[in-house]
């Protein structure tokens, strides 16, 4: 049966994420961004509020709500901030994620639960210089001497990288084997051999941290792999899947914020004498926003609730993640064109939902992987 | 701590227009929401339960049965319990139909030690519901208030706001508080807090038989309001801000009072 209309529940998570988000995110998001500024004072507060742990299981310290309620909050989060979602993303989906369907009791027990209260932070290492969009060409090499592992390489581009408390590493634990040979790894800060290199200056989500991870001879106990050796791809690329559904989330709550901020100019700012909301042109410019925004949120809630429901979720997940990032680009390109020259200053928020959107469209895959994996599916 | 907290789900005046003809609420379509100062009203009720250590808060509405949403959402804030006094034998009530309403439902509870009241609602502005209740139940009562604490597990201390300044009334309890907006920051629900109310906390809905409220007494039978008139009050005109340093601020402010001959 299908029914496009939320529960009480969710009506209720949803408005008070919104009042959180416009309540203690939206007030400094412009100043976060504008000084590149990882807030922990305001992961904590998002923490304390349960987003963090939302897919968690209560057993471990989680909300234990689904997928969809997942989406509901970073669309909220995501209007008031790109940034700050993806903290909440890289925590439920991309750490949470992998540790709650291939982790082990003790990791779920060891690790879930400050994840979940927001005392400890994370982040998800798979990308590394010449492992981009090819990401099975992982260089970084763990090695089995005794009862450890001996860990060699650099990841870049990481998320969270430089506040993280601990990561999970993708790494090669048999070169020959290939993709079978991909191993992941729970590496804690503070591991010898383990340092924060760059820390990248970013076009957006300029309030996340983003930086280099070094491994140089880091010795890890086996019992911090994840689902066993040779697990490491299929870990990394089921993570990814849930991952994008969430970008889709982001897509849409940065073009909502971007449509919101337009219609509210279109209706104040005048011009030849009448407000712009009244040329026609630009009225059917802002129909096109909305008409795309609504589209991008359907494919999203639609990949959620395959999620679950536990049925295959890939395809719609790499489609509500390529239209809703595309389309957050696109929205917030009109956003900025109804601002006129406005749109292009700082004193208005368009320009910085702008930037923001671009990454939408590169991490966890970029839309050109996202068109190969819907063509797996749907060409075959 | 045993705290009662009375709550109204109200149409967002924000949001509201006046139907220029009948001078009544257009309604359709405007959203509902928890009056907003009895949600500083749960707000005081929880963190005096949680400064008492312990104790329930029991949030409290007469209403029709989508009213269960404004109790669903301060039972999200951390509220214990929630009671919707829900019959079409309480519609049409006015201030005292609904304190009378609410006294029976109160002595229906049992035993409480504080009744915390939001001062007025936005969209009756009439500030007599807690006073009322206050009146049946033949307990002390403390409005406007900023906030409260315990001195002792028989007595509160309250600060109120009056036109004058702040009073600050040490109420033997059992008593009722009317709260100002004043008084705090009301909690955001958290992700748990909006799970747990509408799958963990009890929820009941009571109508008038099982409160024992005699039908002359509630509803539109019981209320002596008749309302003659309503109308939309004439725009103020608009104000504006001088600027700039203060002695060439206060110049100007005196140039524009001999001017408008307001002296």
């Amino acid at each position: 049966m299908i029914t496009f209309k939320l529960t009480p529940e969710q009506e209720l998570i949803r408005a008070s994420a919104r009042e959180f988000a416009e309540t203690h995110i939206l007030p400094i998001a412009g100043e976060l961004d504008e000084k590149q500024e990882f807030s922990r004072e305001l992961t904590s507060k998002i923490a304390k509020q349960g987003y963090m742990g939302i897919i968690v299981p209560r057993e471990y310290g989680g909300a234990g709500a689904d997928v969809m309620t997942y989406c509901l909050i970073i669309e909220e989060i995501s209007r008031a901030c790109a940034a700050q979602s993806v903290t909440m993303s890289l925590t439920n989906s991309l750490v949470a994620g992998p540790i709650i369907n291939f982790g082990s009791d003790e990791q779920k027990k060891k690790y879930l639960p400050p994840l979940a209260r927001g005392e400890k932070l994370c982040c998800f290492a798979l990308t590394e210089p010449n492992a981009g969009s090819d990401s099975a060409n992982q260089e970084t090499t763990a090695v089995l001497d005794g009862d450890e592992w001996i860990l060699n390489g650099t990841k870049i581009f990481i998320s969270n990288g430089g506040v993280a408390d601990f990561a999970i590493v993708i790494a090669s634990t048999d070169r020959a084997a290939k993709i079978r040979g991909l191993t992941a790894f729970i590496v804690e800060k503070g591991t010898p051999g383990f340092t924060v290199g760059v820390k990248e200056n970013k076009l957006g989500i300029r309030a996340s941290n983003t930086a280099e991870l070094v491994f140089q001879n880091c010795r890890i106990p086996k019992a911090n792999i994840i689902g066993g050796p040779g697990r490491g791809f299929r870990i990394a690329m089921d993570t990814l899947d849930g991952g994008r559904v969430g970008v889709g989330a982001q897509g849409v709550g940065i073009a909502r914020a971007a449509f919101e901020a337009a219609l509210k100019y279109a209706r104040e700012r005048k011009q030849f004498g009448s407000p712009l909301i009244d040329f026609q042109g630009l009225a059917h410019k802002l129909v096109e926003m909305q008409m795309e925004i609504e589209t991008a949120r359907l494919l999203t809630w639609k990949a959620a609730w395959l999620k679950d429901q536990k049925k295959r979720y890939a395809k719609d997940a790499a489609m509500a993640k390529l239209y809703g990032s595309e389309m957050a680009t696109r929205v917030c390109h009109a956003a900025i064109q109804i601002h006129g020259g406005y749109g292009f200053i700082k004193d208005y928020p368009v320009e910085r939902f702008y930037r923001d959107a671009r990454i939408t469209e590169l991490y966890e895959g970029t839309s050109e992987i996202q068109r190969m994996v819907i063509a797996s599916h749907v060409l075959k | 701590m045993n705290i009662i907290v009375t709550i109204k789900q109200v149409p967002d005046t924000n949001d509201v227009r006046i139907d220029p003809i009948t001078g009544t609420l257009i309604r359709e379509g405007v959203p509902s929401i928890v009056n907003p100062e009895d949600r500083h009203a749960v707000e005081l009720g929880l963190s005096l339960r949680d400064e008492a250590g312990g104790g329930k808060v029991t949030v409290i509405s007469m209403g029709p049965p989508q009213a269960e949403v404004a109790l669903r959402q301060v039972l999200a804030m951390g509220a214990d319990e929630a009671v919707l006094l829900s019959d079409r034998a309480f519609a049409g009530a006015d201030t005292l139909a609904t304190a009378c309403t609410l006294y029976h439902a109160v002595k229906k509870i049992g035993v409480f030690d504080l009744i915390i009241c939001g001062r007025q609602a936005i969209d009756g502005d009439t500030a007599q519901v807690g006073p009322q209740l206050a009146e049946f139940l033949n307990i002390p009562q403390v409005t406007y208030s900023v906030g409260a604490r315990l001195e002792n597990s028989k007595t509160l201390l309250v600060k109120r706001m009056t036109d004058v300044g702040f009073q600050t009334i040490a109420v033997p309890l059992p008593a009722l508080v009317t709260c100002l907006k004043e008084a705090n920051r009301p909690r955001i629900p958290t992700l748990r807090g909006c799970m747990d109310a509408y799958r963990e906390r009890p929820f009941h809905v009571w109508d008038a038989s099982y409160i024992g409220a005699p039908v002359d007494d509630i509803g539109l039978r019981g209320s002596p309001t008749q309302v003659r008139r309503t109308f939309q009050p004439s725009p103020r005109g608009n104000g504006f801000l001088l600027t700039g340093d203060a002695q060439d601020c206060v110049l100007r402010l005196v140039g524009l009072i001999h001017e408008r001959g307001l002296v």
